[in-house]
């Protein structure tokens, strides 16, 4: 025992509050969650597609920007490694379908860590402070809200010039608003909880209290939340690039081919099929992923 | 009530100040200008349009001449769409996108909002398994897949409506539109609305009404029904707002006269006074609506009023 009498125990009630109960918590939501085959087979599926999107382009015969004259517009063929097909320009799509997987899903994770590590932050330190500044942080997220996204990446995109880092940046920077009214709003009900105040009771620094018991039991819709706004955020990036605003060529994206196949729809209509399978697939698996979890973490839904 | 309302309103307006005031700002910060596109032109000509639009006095003056105009509802010239005010371009355009918005809103809530009590009240049946894979493919297709692909299968195949064009809003040119903005909304709707009405139905009041004896039509419709439509309000006021940034991409697709696509043709021409006019017209519908759907809610829930400072 330290040098101050703690006559009931309570630190390590406390402790034991928050971390044995929540840690069997999750023992018990990683059991349902591993029990819903759509949401386990959406990870398998997710891993192979981004597998591919990593190592396809790498050792496929074809690269992304080369040119063939021979087979301009080919329908997709099993010879000549064209199985896919190729585009206008005598590209081969599958390759440049992966890669395109590879710039889709970067750009949905980057800018949902963007969202998160902001949106986490901002929306505990609201709900935990309270008070006037809490009034005054969520009436500036207020604000912010009213901007039509689209209308706000549009003008930062013109402004800043057509850069991927940009993207990453405009879109994250969005995107925070809504986790960290999560984030307040579950921070706002932990804190009434009895281990929130035995932990005050025994003298922790609020950072400790934010960082031990806080953020930790916040988790749970955040990351629900997490696993449906990279699938936002990959949607996001397509459509930017779909107005020809986000990813540029020679560089590409699911979006990006999206768009080009949407052009030449009636004579070449794989140049759209492939990408849009390949992106439909992808959000199908983040959604029974993010579904899955909140029913594993929430289990009154069932 | 009115104490919440009117401080909800002196939110509001500093908002859209704000807004407005950054949207100036950032575009005014963006290289290039509006008539770069106008090949070779003489400097003292450009000097001589750059000084009939004001574009030559400090920034300063500028954004003080265009806010005491604006609050007078002139938002000034187009500088790309020559001889066209702002205002008679948005004229143009708002009501195409409010027609495609409104209609796609009214189309998802009718459908989503029937599938998700059906498949609520079938819990785990085929037909609620059906539905709500269905909900699942409107959310996983985005406008801009499901839209191209419509028009290919009904324009050009089957030939049964107009492939593209607005044709001063024919019925004809409005169907396909129409359903590929609605298509990703019926499925959140549904979604939404399954989740609220399983909610309600597990609630204690509701096992209250069930034990006294009541019909189960009575038991849905009367008790039901009222408490799962919350989470739906609050889901509606953003959404409504959005009816115009929604249909932007729709409204590119197939070739429309709307609103979205004046925005986007602005930002990328440099179109100073056109841009603004877009802004300040978005930005006081989401405010608007997002307004209406707080107060909404305040009504609903007296918990929201008490907690607002």
């Amino acid at each position: 025992m330290s040098a101050r009498p703690d006559l009931l125990g309570s630190e390590a009630l406390a402790r034991a509050a928050a971390g044995q109960v929540s840690r069997s918590l999750w023992r018990q939501a990683g059991r349902r969650f591993m029990r819903n085959r759509a949401a386990v087979g959406s990870i398998v599926i997710l891993a192979v597609i981004a597998l591919t999107s990593i190592f396809v382009p790498m050792l496929w015969p074809h690269g992304i920007e080369d040119a063939s004259w021979e087979s301009i517009m080919a329908p997709p063929s099993l010879g000549d490694w064209h199985w896919f097909g190729t585009d206008a320009n005598g590209r081969d799509l599958l390759v440049r379908t992966f890669y395109g997987g590879r710039i889709s899903l970067t750009i949905g994770l980057l800018t949902t860590v963007v969202a998160l590590l902001i949106g986490v932050t901002y929306g505990a330190v609201a709900g935990f402070v309270g008070g006037r500044t809490d009034g005054f942080m969520m009436r500036f997220v207020d604000v912010l809200y009213s901007l039509p996204l689209i209308f706000f990446i549009i003008i930062l995109v013109t402004v800043f010039g057509r850069n991927i880092f940009l993207v990453f940046i405009a879109i994250g920077a969005v995107e925070w608003l809504t986790m960290s009214r999560i984030v307040r709003g579950q921070t706002l009900t932990v804190k009434a909880k009895e281990y929130v105040e035995s932990a005050v009771a025994i003298g922790l620094s609020r950072g400790a209290i934010l960082r031990r018991y806080i953020i930790p039991n916040v988790l749970g819709p955040v990351i629900v939340y997490v696993t449906l706004l990279i699938p936002t955020n990959i949607i996001v990036e397509s459509y930017l690039s779909f107005l020809g605003l986000g990813v540029q060529e020679p560089l590409t994206s699911w979006g990006l081919l999206i768009s080009q196949g949407a052009g030449q729809l009636d004579s070449a209509p794989w140049l759209i099929f492939f990408p849009a399978t390949f992106l439909a697939v992808t959000m199908f698996c983040f959604n029974f992923i993010g579904d899955g979890l909140r029913d594993a973490l929430d289990p009154r839904d069932r | 009530m009115l104490n919440y309302t009117l401080r909800r309103l002196g939110i509001a307006i500093p908002t859209l100040f704000v807004i407005v005031t950054a949207a100036f700002f950032l575009m005014r910060a963006a290289p290039g200008g509006p008539f770069d596109a106008e090949a070779d032109l003489e400097p003292e000509v450009l000097e001589n349009i750059r000084a009939a639009y004001d574009l030559d006095k400090p920034l300063l003056t500028q954004y003080w001449l265009f806010l005491s105009r604006a609050v007078r509802g002139d938002f000034g010239p187009s500088l790309v769409y020559k001889d066209f005010t702002v205002t008679e371009l948005i004229a143009i355009g708002l009501p195409v996108s409010i027609t495609l918005g409104l209609l796609a809103k009214l189309v998802a809530l009718l459908l989503g909002g029937l599938g998700g009590i059906v498949a609520a009240l079938r819990q785990n049946s085929v037909l609620d398994h059906t539905l709500m894979g269905l909900a699942m493919t409107g959310i996983a297709l985005p406008a801009f897949v499901s839209a191209p692909i419509l028009a290919l299968f009904f324009g050009l195949y089957l030939k049964l409506l107009p492939v593209a064009g607005w044709n001063d809003g024919a019925p004809a040119n409005l169907v396909l539109p129409v359903v590929a903005l609605a298509l990703p909304q019926i499925a959140v709707i549904a979604r939404l609305m399954r989740g609220g009405m399983l909610e309600v139905l597990r609630s204690n009041f509701v096992r209250t009404a069930r034990s006294r004896g009541l019909a189960e039509s009575t038991v849905v419709f009367r008790h039901v029904l009222p408490s799962a439509l919350v989470p739906l309000v609050g889901y509606l006021g953003p959404a409504l707002a959005g009816i115009m940034t929604g249909s932007l991409i729709v409204e590119l697709i197939f070739n429309l006269p709307g609103v979205g696509r004046y925005f986007v043709q602005g930002a990328l021409n440099r179109d100073y006074p056109l841009v603004m006019g877009v802004v300040i017209i978005y930005a006081t519908f989401i405010i608007l609506f997002n307004l209406l759907s707080d107060l909404a809610y305040a009504a609903l829930d007296p918990r929201v009023r008490k907690s607002y400072r």
